[in-house]
Parts: structure tokens; C-alpha cells; sequence
């Protein structure tokens, strides 16, 4: 950057406002979210009546285990329910 | 407020630093939220889906990353490739081989941004809150008074105090060596 000027400094800390809270949270709890989403996998592998009742109800299970079910997270439960 | 550079973080996230990944989030949040909404234009939803991605993305390929000072870039290309996935998800009819015409210069504006948030950074905490919550929430001088119990001429001539430290931060007359001016100088 060249030329500071306090109006070019002003201008440019408008530009990078805070992102919303509840997206950051759910980017920080990515590695409990991770780590929880794996035991509901393996979970479901180990007993087929639990596997259908957390296909039938992602959200619901995501929640459970105090996570916020958001989409990202329900997408990743099916990706690795698929795999 | 998190102090270390991006390869410590880098470094601290892979030895599974839970604190060090919340450090990262914290310093790349605003960055990935503004090339979504700012250079792209994606609309909230999918200024979100994108956001999540990128994060799940940099979390699960933070490894692979062959110069942990290079982290910045690298966020930067993984924000732009699903920003621009998401624009060719929404329109199937017409592939997007067309960017927004005014990305680029989007684009070096917000890092250009993201350097005076790095000297920002280096300031003292009351510069730091008072200009954050002036510049980039638009918060009134009465409302940061009111939060800070203090009135709102004393906001407005802290302000202008602050941003002249900001600029002298930026101009380089009383540098710091901390992991902010560390970044600003990459």
C-alpha cells in the first residue's frame, strides 16, 4: 500500500467487516464437529438400527451430540455415510 | 488476541492446537467472508455454504500446504475456487467462465485490507476496539461511548489519535515485530 493517508486507511478497514458470529463459531468447532461426527459413523456401522434412524434424521442426531446441524455438517455426515 | 504467524499456527493446528485453529479462524474470517460477499457478491446463503467449505477444506488440507508462510494465498485460491464452483452450481445454463468484472480489483483491495488489519492488530487493545468498532461494525460515536462508558467526544478524538498510530504503524516510523507486521511484510 502506498500513500497513507488516513482516508485510504479508514476506507480500507470498512472493507473487512467481522463475518457473522454463528459462521466463525461453526468454522472453530470444525475439529469437535469432526471428531464427533466420527463416532455417529462408526455408530451406525456397528449397529444397522441406529444407522437408519440417523439417515432418516441427520439433524436430529447432529444435535444429540451438540452440534448445530448445519448444512455443511449434515453433508458431511451423508458423504461419510456413503463412503 | 492471537500473536503468532501464519507458519506457527500452521505448525500449532497440525500438532492439533485446538487454540491455534480458533487463531486461524479468528485471522482469516473476515478475509474469506469479504472475498465471498464483496468480490464474488454471493448472496448470504451461499456466502455461508462458502465460508464452511473453505474452512472444512483448509482443516482437512492444511498438511498438503508446502510453505506454511504461504498460507494467506493459499485461502485466498481455495475461497476463489469454491466461490466460483458455487457461481456454476446457480447457473447451470451458462457455465461461468466469466468472472465478476471487478474482482480483481475487489480482490486487491481486500488485501490491501487485510494488511492495515494486520497493523491494526499491532495496536494497543483500546486502539484496536474503538477503531474495529468504528470502521468495520459502523458503530456511532454514541454507541461505542455507551459500550465503553465514555462520551462520545472522547470516542471521536480517540479515533482520531488511533488512526494517526495506524498510520504511523503503516508507514513504517514505529514498527513492531509482531506476528501482524510479520504478515504485513510478506
Amino acid at each position: 500500500m502506498s500513500g497513507y493517508d488516513e482516508e485510504r486507511i479508514a476506507e480500507r478497514l470498512r472493507v473487512l467487516p467481522p463475518a457473522p458470529i454463528g459462521w466463525v463459531e461453526a468454522a472453530q468447532e470444525l475439529p469437535r464437529a469432526r471428531a464427533e461426527i466420527a463416532g455417529l459413523v462408526e455408530r451406525a456401522q456397528a449397529d444397522a438400527g441406529y444407522r437408519a434412524q440417523l439417515l432418516a434424521d441427520i439433524e436430529t442426531a447432529l444435535a444429540a451430540e451438540g452440534l448445530v446441524p448445519r448444512p455443511s455438517l449434515i453433508e458431511l455426515v451423508r458423504r461419510r455415510m456413503s463412503e | 488476541m492471537e500473536t503468532r504467524s501464519d507458519a506457527a499456527l500452521v505448525a500449532a493446528c497440525l500438532a492439533g492446537d485446538e487454540s491455534a485453529w480458533n487463531g486461524l479462524v479468528d485471522r482469516f474470517a473476515r478475509y474469506v467472508f469479504a472475498i465471498t460477499t464483496q468480490a464474488f457478491r454471493l448472496p448470504p446463503d451461499d456466502a455461508e455454504d462458502v465460508f464452511q467449505e473453505v474452512f472444512a477444506r483448509i482443516y482437512d488440507r492444511l498438511g498438503t500446504l508446502r510453505d506454511p508462510d504461504a498460507l494467506r494465498p493459499w485461502i485466498a485460491q481455495l475461497t476463489r475456487r469454491e466461490c466460483i464452483d458455487k457461481l456454476r452450481a446457480n447457473t447451470r445454463e451458462a457455465p461461468v467462465d466469466d468472472l465478476p468484472e471487478h474482482e480483481e480489483d475487489v480482490l486487491d483491495r481486500i488485501e490491501e485490507a487485510f494488511d492495515v488489519h494486520a497493523a491494526l492488530d499491532s495496536l494497543p487493545g483500546e486502539c484496536r476496539e474503538v477503531l474495529d468498532r468504528f470502521f468495520c461494525r459502523d458503530e456511532s460515536y454514541r454507541t461505542i461511548g455507551d459500550q465503553l462508558g465514555l462520551p462520545s467526544g472522547t470516542i471521536a478524538s480517540r479515533i482520531s489519535r488511533c488512526l494517526a498510530r495506524l498510520r504511523e504503524r503503516l508507514e513504517g516510523r514505529n514498527p513492531v515485530a509482531t506476528a501482524s507486521s510479520d504478515r504485513r511484510d510478506r
